[in-house]
């Protein structure tokens, strides 16, 4: 290929026709609470995975009911189940048993 | 296309055109990117019986300075005085532009000096300073698709063609493309407004056409200024472009039409690159799809030679469609000048259909 200088930048509009909604489905199933976040961003602000890596929870639960999963997948593994996310959450989304949940879907579904 | 709703729209955006005595401006960049296109468009208007008159002392509006944010707007506006001065110097009174930008910025100018009073007298004295000019503004405005369209069923009964598949007698499905500078700004200057621009569609529709609706339809073709002025930045022109190319693929167009200097550029190279970077191309088999400005479609189905309209320097060939709407060309002739001489062949794409 040629060296033009620049490259085609993919694409970020969500397409809901092509998103994996099976996976949030499941989630909700499991951990209910998750409809209370109004995504403030305490969890995160709060979290001590975020200290040394780049996990982030809230963008995951995002990026999940968007139905895109396959960053998600690698990304789970970088929590520590401290559970501050749980202490300072105002809605009071039980996140540990959401990152379970998360686990949980990805084993059921693949 | 649904049309009801949009017919609605179209009516509440009706812009008063100019019949005849015309002081034509051409575009900074279309000369390069299209040479054959505004002379075509004098070559039609001189064929219909309208008087268009050009200045050769005009020079570019400025817009494109302007809008990569590198000409001041009070330079951009005694540029424009300049023009108009031009205009009332050889006695005409309608104004119309090449260039979809210029089209824009004439039309930016004359909303400021009508709602800033002020300003319009600063650049007078500025103008009167700086040339010794002195100006009436134009009693019309409008871009030379505005006239173009004005004059469609003209054109369409002088027409030796029509846009249908000479073959099986099928409407050639054509993709619309609007410069942003036509209507965006000030949706009453343009005909049918912001949302559903209808310049481009009556002329489709009186010359025989299929208009494609697609999701993408109004998305920038990604010109931008800033966004390829700088080299660096151009992944962000050519993604706009593929946005759009991936989105109207579904529908098999035939053809994309402009009234742009930008837009048919960049619809036009951006298919030869994304081609070359990825292999994709959008048309049926390997072609591409062709991109004429509406001149140059306006010339063709009038009969004129398509190499004496500029067609040979598109980057995506445009033998698909002269096929199907049964216009003859030689292709011993393609590369040649008006003296017969060669021009040089560019170098085949690899994956893009050559002719």
């Amino acid at each position: 290929m040629p060296d033009f200088g620049y490259t085609i930048t993919k694409d970020r509009q969500l397409d809901h026709d092509h998103g994996d909604f099976r996976y949030i489905s499941l989630v909700r199933s499991f951990e209910p609470s998750l409809d209370l976040c109004i995504g403030c961003g305490s969890c995160s602000a709060s979290c001590s995975a975020a200290g040394f890596t780049d996990f982030n929870i809230r963008k995951l639960h995002t990026i999940i009911r968007r139905g895109e999963v396959e960053s998600v997948k690698t990304e789970l593994k970088k929590c520590m189940f401290c559970g501050k996310c749980q202490l300072v959450c105002p809605r009071g989304v039980n996140l540990r048993n959401l990152i379970m949940a998360m686990n949980r879907a990805i084993e059921l579904l693949g | 296309m649904k049309v009801e709703g949009k017919r609605l729209i179209w009516n509440d955006y009706q812009k008063e055109i100019a019949g005849d005595n015309y002081f034509y401006v051409r575009s900074c960049v279309r000369q390069n990117f299209f040479p054959g296109a505004e002379k075509t468009f004098l070559r039609y208007m001189k064929e219909l019986g309208k008087d268009v008159f050009e200045n050769p002392s005009h020079t570019t509006c400025s817009g494109i300075g302007y809008h990569s944010d590198i000409v001041p707007f009070e330079t951009a506006m005694t540029m424009v005085a300049r023009q108009f001065a031009l205009m009332t110097e050889a006695g005409y009174r309608n104004f119309v532009t090449s260039c979809i930008t210029s089209f824009g910025l004439y039309s930016e100018v004359l909303e400021t000096w009508h709602h800033f009073p002020e300003i319009e007298e600063k650049i007078r004295v500025h103008l009167k300073n700086a040339t010794g000019r002195e100006f009436v503004k134009p009693e019309n405005l409008a871009h030379a698709s505005d006239v173009t369209f004005k004059l469609r069923k003209e054109i369409s009964d002088a027409g030796k063609y029509r846009l249908v598949n000479h073959v099986t007698g099928a409407p050639i499905r054509v993709v619309e493309h609007i410069g942003c500078h036509y209507s965006r700004m000030f949706p009453s200057k343009g005909v049918g407004g912001a949302e559903y621009p209808y310049v481009l569609v009556g002329m489709i529709e009186e010359w025989g056409g299929e208009v494609i609706d697609y999701p993408e339809r109004r998305h920038c073709c990604g010109f931008g200024f800033r966004q390829y002025l700088v080299k660096a930045n151009r992944g962000y022109s050519i993604s706009a472009s593929k946005k759009k190319f991936d989105s109207m693929k579904p529908y098999k167009p035939e053809l994309i039409l402009t009234n742009c200097p930008g837009c048919p550029m960049f619809l036009d190279r951006w298919q030869y690159a994304i081609s070359e970077m990825e292999g994709t191309t959008y048309g049926e088999g390997g072609q591409g799809i062709p991109v004429v400005t509406y001149e140059e479609l306006a010339g063709l189905l009038l009969g004129y030679d398509p190499w004496d309209l500029g067609l040979q320097v598109h980057q995506v060939p445009v033998e698909p469609l002269l096929d199907k709407i049964g216009i003859p060309y030689d292709p011993e002739k393609k590369f040649l000048d008006k003296e017969g001489n060669s021009m040089g062949q560019p170098k085949s794409p690899t994956h893009l259909k050559f002719y």
